[in-house]
């Protein structure tokens, strides 16, 4: 695997993050660490806690115990408009995408570029155009053509391609491919593996084994809210992986990485 | 495992296989202006774009063709020039209001209030103009304006604060203002207007020479702006529609404008000459100029159709639903504003004989039939303007032969349910195609 150097500071780190709803305790003591250049997948069965985790990074939530570090500085992220002042754009599930709205006119919407007031289209699109290309999004026959005429995976594209727009250092993907055909998986899979290469850190929620081994540098694994392992894909295999998900623990992960399952 | 090449050579990542099916939608939802090369191009793909239920405004122009011929082959006084003109100036109430539901039905909400509103807006106006106050008409006109924008504000506020459906509060309007409108009448039930300005806004018009001026002032302004947005867009290397349809775009405008200045400036007096362009008709045009900026040019007009599109995703981007929604019912009260005045100075008067239920039902079906849907995220100010006209000319062309407000009534419902079918399919088209 091409992992970048592993000495440097962690883009961000999460150390001993607790939340809890109510009685519930939904993370417990959770330790992760996303590197700029790398793609992390965040894995785990439902309920383990990748929601609220990507959602406190994203600051919907903020963590009860715990610190968040954002280039080595600790930071505190209570609101969405806080995490995005440091460069964190979060494409969910649902893509938030308005499908009366063109390509230009998504990837801008609130953050609209004017002159005396009035919309400056010509800029927009020409910056517009300028990421789309910049991340070998080609496939859309205009930029001005409404979303709602967009392939899921040309959607997809396009709300990575907005956190891109606006100087994302961490862009997170909540199951960027779960609604996704075979060859339209491989489109976001590649778009996603560019925006680690051009050094951006990109962290992908997934279920989807195949996915995450095509994709990911490094796998974090969840259960019942705590972080059971983190470590270079390589050092992990499909099973162990599963066992990780539905265990919290697996035999032979530790000790030989590389063995292939029989 | 993955090895990527790096971002520039692109041509063969892993290849997104369009279908046939996907590349023809995609093709079908891109507006002609943006892919086309040539005029060929240009219609070609603006036909297959009208077969795929993205007609735009084709359907209400059709539609005015349609109403054209039937009824003048049916009469043949109404083709000719004074009731043609007669006609653009029963629809400006009409077009006004419905330029003003526009905006809230951009947003997937309804103002049921807007003909009381605009009533009230008229006695209001002639109230201050009226011996008793003696205000100027532009005070008297600023003072209704006023009035419908707050009543607007007050309306947009209860929705959002409260958080209730604008369908609820504003038939509470409806109510409400009915009776706003009869306690300023009071007892007369009936408020003449004597300012000549005031009255003059729907019965004087330009002279001769001052039409051909204007017009041609503003197809100039039109012409020079298109040309310049279009050849900078050339120029940058963005998506622009070739120089020919440019030029037809502006050849088009100065067409239809030629042809209204020449329609209007025919005598179509009686006893003693009258022509001209009518100064409604100018303001009917002021307004649809000034709304389509807003609505196409601007950050409001854009979160507008944001939220109509996806309320959720505009949230996210930071816009402010509750300013955007409250902007929305004010601008919707203000311009009914507008047709309340032009409504009382076709009178020269406001009387409690206003049918301001009718007038909003007229106006939501007006904006409907010219193209802007109910389901929200779609809509321009033009297909008010468009829609109010069909409305008159069905009234109009239906007065003619004799026919009552019975069969005009059943006659316009048809047309509002065919407009109507026509949004929610070409919606579920919309939404198949996805």
């Amino acid at each position: 695997m091409s992992s970048s150097e592993n000495g440097g500071e962690p883009l961000l780190r999460l150390r001993g993050v607790s939340k809890n709803f109510g009685p519930v305790q939904a993370l417990h003591g959770v330790d992760l660490e996303v590197r700029a250049g790398e793609v992390t997948a965040l894995v785990g069965d439902n309920g383990a806690g990748k929601s609220v985790t990507i959602k406190t990074i994203a600051g919907i939530h903020s963590p009860d115990q715990g610190e968040i570090f954002w280039e080595g500085r600790p930071v505190r992220i209570r609101t969405p408009r806080d995490a995005a002042a440091l460069g964190i754009e979060t494409v969910y599930q649902d893509l938030a995408l308005c499908n009366n709205l063109d390509i230009v006119q998504n990837m801008f919407l609130g953050r609209e570029r004017t002159r005396a007031g009035v919309l400056n289209e010509e800029d927009m699109e020409t910056a517009a155009q300028e990421t789309l290309s910049s991340l070998a999004v080609t496939t859309v026959r205009s930029i001005r053509q409404p979303v709602a005429s967009l392939s899921g995976g040309q959607r997809q594209s396009v709300a990575i391609a907005k956190a891109v727009l606006w100087d994302a250092k961490l862009v997170i993907m909540d199951e960027p491919t779960a609604a996704l055909g075979v060859a339209q998986t491989a489109m976001v899979l590649s778009l996603t593996r560019r925006l680690a290469d051009q050094g951006h850190a990109a962290m992908i929620v997934s279920h989807n084994m195949n996915d995450v081994f095509e994709v990911a540098d490094r796998i974090a694994v969840l259960y019942l809210g705590r972080v059971v392992a983190v470590r270079p894909v390589a050092e992990l295999d499909r099973q162990s992986v599963v066992d990780l998900m539905t265990t919290g623990e697996s035999s032979r992960m530790p000790s030989e990485p590389e063995r292939t399952e029989g | 495992m993955s090895k990527i090449e790096p971002p520039p050579a692109d041509p063969n990542l892993p290849p997104e296989h369009l279908t046939d099916e996907a590349a023809r939608k995609a093709e079908l939802a891109v507006p002609a202006e943006l892919v086309a090369e040539s005029v060929g191009d240009y219609l070609r793909t603006s036909i297959s774009r009208i077969k795929a239920g993205e007609s735009g405004i084709l359907p209400v122009v059709g539609g005015l063709f349609l109403i054209s011929i039937l009824f003048q082959s049916l009469n043949s006084n109404f083709l000719t020039a004074g009731n043609l003109v007669n006609l653009l100036v029963q629809a400006a109430v009409f077009s006004l209001l419905a330029m003003g539901e526009v905006f809230v039905l951009i947003l997937g909400e309804i103002d049921l209030s807007i003909g009381y509103v605009a009533a009230t807006g008229a006695a209001v106006m002639a109230d201050m103009a009226s011996p008793a106050h003696g205000w100027p008409w532009w005070a008297a006109i600023g003072a209704a304006l006023a009035v419908c924008a707050l009543i607007g504000l007050i309306q947009g506020l209860i929705i959002t604060q409260i958080g209730l459906p604008s369908f609820v509060v504003t038939l509470a309007g409806l109510l409400f203002f009915q009776g706003v409108l009869l306690k300023i009448l009071g007892n007369g039930g009936t408020i003449p207007i004597n300012n000549t300005t005031i009255n003059n806004i729907a019965s004087a018009n330009l002279s001769d020479t001052e039409g051909w001026i204007v017009m041609l002032a503003l197809v100039g302004v039109f012409g020079l702006v298109t040309w310049r947005h279009d050849s900078k867009r050339r120029l940058a290397g963005l998506v622009a529609p070739p120089p020919t349809v440019t030029l037809l775009k502006v050849g088009a405008a100065l067409l239809g404008g030629v042809a209204l200045v020449l329609l209007c400036n025919t005598d179509r007096g009686v006893l003693v000459k009258i022509s001209g362009v009518p100064w409604v008709v100018l303001l009917v045009v002021a307004v649809l100029v000034v709304w389509t900026f807003l609505l196409g040019r601007t950050k409001l007009g854009r979160y507008m159709y944001a939220i109509g599109g996806n309320a959720e995703a505009a949230r996210r981007a930071g816009v402010s639903l509750a300013q955007v929604r409250v902007a929305a019912f004010v601008l919707t009260s203000f311009t009914a504003g507008i047709a309340g005045v032009v409504y009382a100075s076709r009178l020269r008067s406001i009387s409690t004989a206003v049918d301001g239920g009718t007038l909003v039902l007229y106006a939501v079906a007006a904006a409907v039939i010219g193209g802007t849907s109910l389901f929200g995220g779609r809509g321009k100010a033009m297909h008010g303007v468009l829609g109010g006209i069909v409305i008159a000319g069905i009234d109009n062309g239906m007065g003619l032969m004799g026919y009552t407000a019975a069969a005009k009534f059943m006659v316009t419902a048809g047309v509002l349910l065919a407009a109507v079918t026509l949004d929610a399919v070409a919606r579920r088209g919309r939404v198949a195609g996805m």
